[in-house]
């Protein structure tokens, strides 16, 4: 058993077969994190470069905790300080950083399709971390892997996913992962943030949050961008909550009893009210602990696939 | 895979049992100390048909657990087909504990080193006592086994193979023939 492809671009296309691959064996990689050696020599002298062209915490904590985690050697390369600043191209800045003899590039760029673009200029393998409003592969991944740990099956549940739609690569990325593994996907959110087509993906679209609640199993929960905020997408930040913030009077209206998760960082008492962001139903903090076991689990399958 | 003969039969498989669990409890004076941990696939089914044997004979409950060590493997660079985690499951705390590592065939022992780091990345044991159904030598690494099944001097090229129902559908420890590998 090996993962299709060297790379993990996306999970636009990718089969039934690797998702479940992937997920089977970040079962393993969460006994691991449970141990108090949380460290196993996996990935003993590969040298992984994490090349963030955006800023990012939490992202590239997780990657950088779960390479290590591998026992690979860690490189960081952020754009603040590094020649980017200085007119390099991104194919100068990658063919450079190869020469230093890496082995895997995790990126996070702006651009959409910077990832397909790097794995064709360099020999390392690829693993996309975010790329502009394209694809964000682990967090769908570490998404898919909390809900199959919740309701121990993907297939037949329903998943509403609210917010900014237009701009999210969360969104698609599990647009695409959960749509192949047989769940029934919504969108919801105002009508200036959900793309046109976006219902050429199979997915239903609901303008009216009650509404799509009424069906949902999980609800995932995006970040309302605030700075975009002056771009005007919806009139104030007051006004979205009072429409699409997801509270407990809303969820309690609905008499069902759904999951709540959220790619973070939360805007507190914007799309999602404190009180249900801490609630039973909400799985927030087990995505963050799931999203280590899985970019360790897609680490270990491409770091030793042939 | 082609049988050329058979060492051990069912019926000498389970005396062969029977024998390793009676000189894993007088080593360790009875099972207080104990706990069993099977190296996947056939370390696993052992490690439970012992469990079971030490249980009947000392009418307590015993520690088993069950160890994937592919995370620990010297070869993954150069395998060729990626092997799938099956996953450790170690439900109990190692540390203080006489550990009986058990595996179905010991070779080059490198498989056993990999076993003792993720042990020891587990916890601290009094002791880790090595049990295993086939000793067919060319050790590759200083490791010894404490209790072994049968002792099976072989060439480089034979292989020695231990079936067991769980997984082959009958108990034995055969001879098989080499297998061509591809030209």
């Amino acid at each position: 058993m090996a993962l299709t492809s060297r790379h993990l671009l996306g999970l636009e296309g990718m089969a039934k077969e690797d998702i479940n691959l992937i997920l089977d064996t970040t079962i393993s990689f969460r006994e691991v994190l449970e141990r108090p050696i949380k460290k196993v020599p996996t990935l003993q002298g590969k040298t992984i470069v994490n090349l963030f062209f955006e800023s990012s915490t939490r992202t590239r904590t997780s990657f950088e905790l779960a390479e290590r985690r591998l026992s690979a050697d860690v490189v960081n390369f952020s754009s603040d300080a590094s020649s980017v600043r200085k007119g390099e191209t991104l194919k100068d800045t990658a063919r450079n950083i190869e020469m230093m003899k890496i082995d895997m590039v995790v990126m996070r760029h702006s651009a959409a399709g910077s990832m397909d673009f790097l794995s064709r200029v360099i020999d390392a393998n690829v693993i996309n971390a975010g790329d502009g409003a394209h694809e964000h592969p682990t967090q769908a991944l570490l998404d898919m892997y909390t809900i199959r740990e919740k309701f121990g099956k993907i297939e037949g549940l329903n998943i509403c996913i609210v917010g900014d739609i237009a701009h999210s690569r969360v969104a698609l990325s599990n647009i695409y992962g959960l749509k192949t593994m047989g769940a029934t996907v919504s969108v919801c959110g105002p009508k200036t943030l959900i793309p046109r087509h976006i219902m050429d993906l199979g997915v239903q679209v609901f303008y009216d949050v009650d509404e799509a609640l009424a069906s949902a199993d999980v609800v995932n929960v995006l970040r309302i961008q605030l700075e975009r905020q002056d771009r005007a997408f919806f009139p104030t930040l007051r006004e979205y909550r009072q429409y699409f913030g997801i509270s407990r009077e809303r969820l309690d209206r609905t008499k069902r009893s759904i999951v709540i998760m959220h790619p973070g960082p939360i805007n507190r008492d914007v799309e999602l009210s404190a009180d249900v962001a801490d609630s039973e139903h909400s799985l927030i903090l087990q995505q963050v602990l799931n999203g280590v076991a899985v970019r360790m689990a897609v680490l270990f399958l491409i770091g030793t696939r042939k | 895979m082609k049988i050329k003969s058979t060492i051990i039969d069912a019926q000498a498989f389970e005396r062969t049992l029977m024998r390793l669990a009676h000189e894993i409890l007088e080593r360790n004076k009875g099972s207080d100390t104990i706990a069993l941990v099977g190296i996947r696939t056939r370390g696993e089914f052992l490690a439970r048909r012992l469990a079971r044997k030490i249980q009947e004979i000392e009418h307590k409950e015993l520690q088993i657990g069950f160890l994937d060590i592919t995370l620990y493997r010297d070869d993954l660079r150069g395998k060729l087909n990626q092997p799938l985690l099956k996953g450790t499951d170690i439900p109990f705390d190692v540390t203080d504990k006489n550990i009986i590592l058990i595996d179905d065939v010991l070779y080059t022992g490198r498989t056993v080193r990999a076993a003792l780091d993720e042990i020891i990345d587990l916890g601290r044991p009094a002791t880790i006592q090595l049990a295993v159904m086939a000793d067919r030598g060319h050790r590759e690494l200083p490791i010894k086994a404490d209790f072994v099944g049968k002792n099976i001097p072989t060439s480089q090229e034979e292989q020695v193979r231990v079936l067991m129902a769980e997984s082959d559908g009958e108990d034995a420890i055969v001879l098989i023939e080499p297998e061509k590998g591809p030209n």
